[in-house]
């Protein structure tokens, strides 16, 4: 059994410890240690983003962020996005627009339209469309997820105001 | 993956020591994403993986129209092209790095590790040939520079010995009346890798009219990224011109040794090359008259 590392760490707002071996990813430990499974593992090497997670403020895929790396940092996941008061606009709005069939790709794409909104809460069309070039969806054909997006920018603005 | 060890240094004495000590069984690690697929895909094997994303040195980032830019090998890609001083005065590394894999990879990926990767097609490599980049590199011997234009071999290999970590990359200062571009050829926008890629750098007169010196990179057109010099240099002292634009694209296209594979044949690369030199030429030409 090889040596495992201990690791401290901020997931969804909350101080987490794990032991983890350093060849873990943070996806790994994300879903088979700390019981977090919206993270999902599609390709496993950076191209599909369905491992997409918040880190530090910048999302990132968790497949290629090993799990020692996260020590000191602060981590959002799919799981932190809803409150006690309800789901996040993003999620509501993801909801009302059926932007998503099978659900996969679902929550990479939601933490990234999240960083954007986070960020440019006016974003456009096209650069929803250029920024969530790392989230791949084989369902919807991508016009109601960029709708839902479009939507949710308004609603959070609206919020915001 | 199989097992490694994983270190995190806080000095550039203590990461050379520890890759000294594993040899070529020790890597340096910053965004990890070339690497950890590479692991996975059992590419090569490591007993150690040393990252150095704690190392002062290698998380430099200073910009400045007199010292030009010092970028350090673990800067990801993010901090670069949102740096308000990069993107002023080095618009063509930010073409570059800005359409490297996706947002999440930009979140990730180093320049430096872009060069250490030495993938043919690696989008920031023409884009820092042409601006002269030198790198800087920190091994059991002490420092030695190498301009970036000699540093990849082959593809995946470069001029590292065992031992030895990429530290910084220095770019001087942009020249006054200089502009440059880097662009690529892709079927889809974003995620995507080059078929091919061209950089452009231009030196004009004080009118912006005459090309005082030029230098062209190619990306994905031969075993490592090619620096075309001589279709550079057949610019220098001439009109900044439809005619003397083409007379350079065609000899970046005999300076291309492409290969035919999965993303693009022999002609159509050699074609690419053309097209892209003719556009990366015109648009530093115009960036130039912008200044």
């Amino acid at each position: 059994m090889p040596d495992r590392i201990r690791v401290r760490t901020r997931v969804n707002d909350a101080e987490v410890e794990f032991l983890c071996e350093s060849r873990q990813s943070l996806l790994e430990v994300l879903r088979d240690v700390l019981g977090l499974t919206g993270a999902k593992e599609g390709c496993n090497d950076g191209n599909c983003g369905a491992c997409t997670v918040i880190m530090d403020g910048r999302t990132v895929n968790s497949c290629l962020v090993l799990a020692v790396e996260a020590e000191g940092r602060s981590i959002t996941t799919i799981e932190g996005l809803a409150s006690a008061e309800g789901l996040h606009p993003l999620q509501q709005i993801f909801l009302d627009e059926v932007a998503l069939q099978c659900g996969f790709c679902t929550p990479g794409v939601i933490l990234s339209a999240k960083a954007l909104l986070d960020r440019e809460p006016r974003a456009d069309e096209a650069r929803i469309r250029c920024w969530m070039g790392g989230n791949l969806c084989r369902c919807t054909g991508y016009d109601k997820i960029v709708r839902a997006v479009l939507r949710a920018g308004e609603a959070m603005r609206k919020g915001a105001s | 993956m199989r097992e490694f060890e994983y270190v995190v240094p806080d000095t550039l004495e203590e990461a050379v020591r520890l890759m000294v000590e594993k040899g070529h069984r020790a890597r340096a690690f910053a965004g990890g994403t070339d690497i950890l697929v590479q692991l996975r895909s059992h590419r090569f094997e490591v007993d150690l993986l040393v990252d150095i994303k704690r190392i002062p040195e290698l998380n430099q980032l200073a910009c400045s129209e007199g010292e030009g830019l010092t970028l350090g090998a673990a800067v990801p890609c993010y901090r670069i092209y949102e740096d308000p001083a990069v993107a002023r005065l080095y618009p063509a590394l930010v073409d570059a790095i800005s359409i490297i894999g996706s947002i999440q990879i930009q979140s990730r990926a180093t320049v430096g590790g872009n060069l250490c990767n030495a993938a043919p097609s690696g989008d920031s490599i023409p884009a820092l040939i042409v601006l002269e980049a030198i790198c800087n590199i920190a091994g059991p011997g002490g420092h030695r520079s190498v301009p970036v234009e000699e540093f990849c071999t082959a593809p995946g290999r470069n001029v590292l010995q065992e031992g030895e970590v990429l530290v910084s990359l220095h770019l001087p200062p942009p020249m006054p009346g200089s502009g440059a571009h880097y662009l690529r050829f892709t079927p889809r926008n974003e995620m995507d890798i080059a078929i091919v890629g061209a950089g452009a750098s231009v030196v004009m007169d004080d009118a912006r009219q005459r090309i005082i010196s030029a230098r062209i990179a190619l990306g994905a057109v031969a075993p490592t990224p090619v620096f075309a010099r001589k279709a550079g240099d057949l610019l220098a002292g001439k009109e900044a011109n439809e005619e003397s634009i083409e007379e350079a694209a065609q000899a970046a296209m005999a300076a291309a040794r492409p290969i035919t594979d999965m993303r693009g044949t022999i002609r159509q690369r050699i074609h690419l090359v053309g097209v892209l030199t003719r556009r990366a030429l015109r648009t530093a030409i115009l960036r130039a008259r912008e200044v």
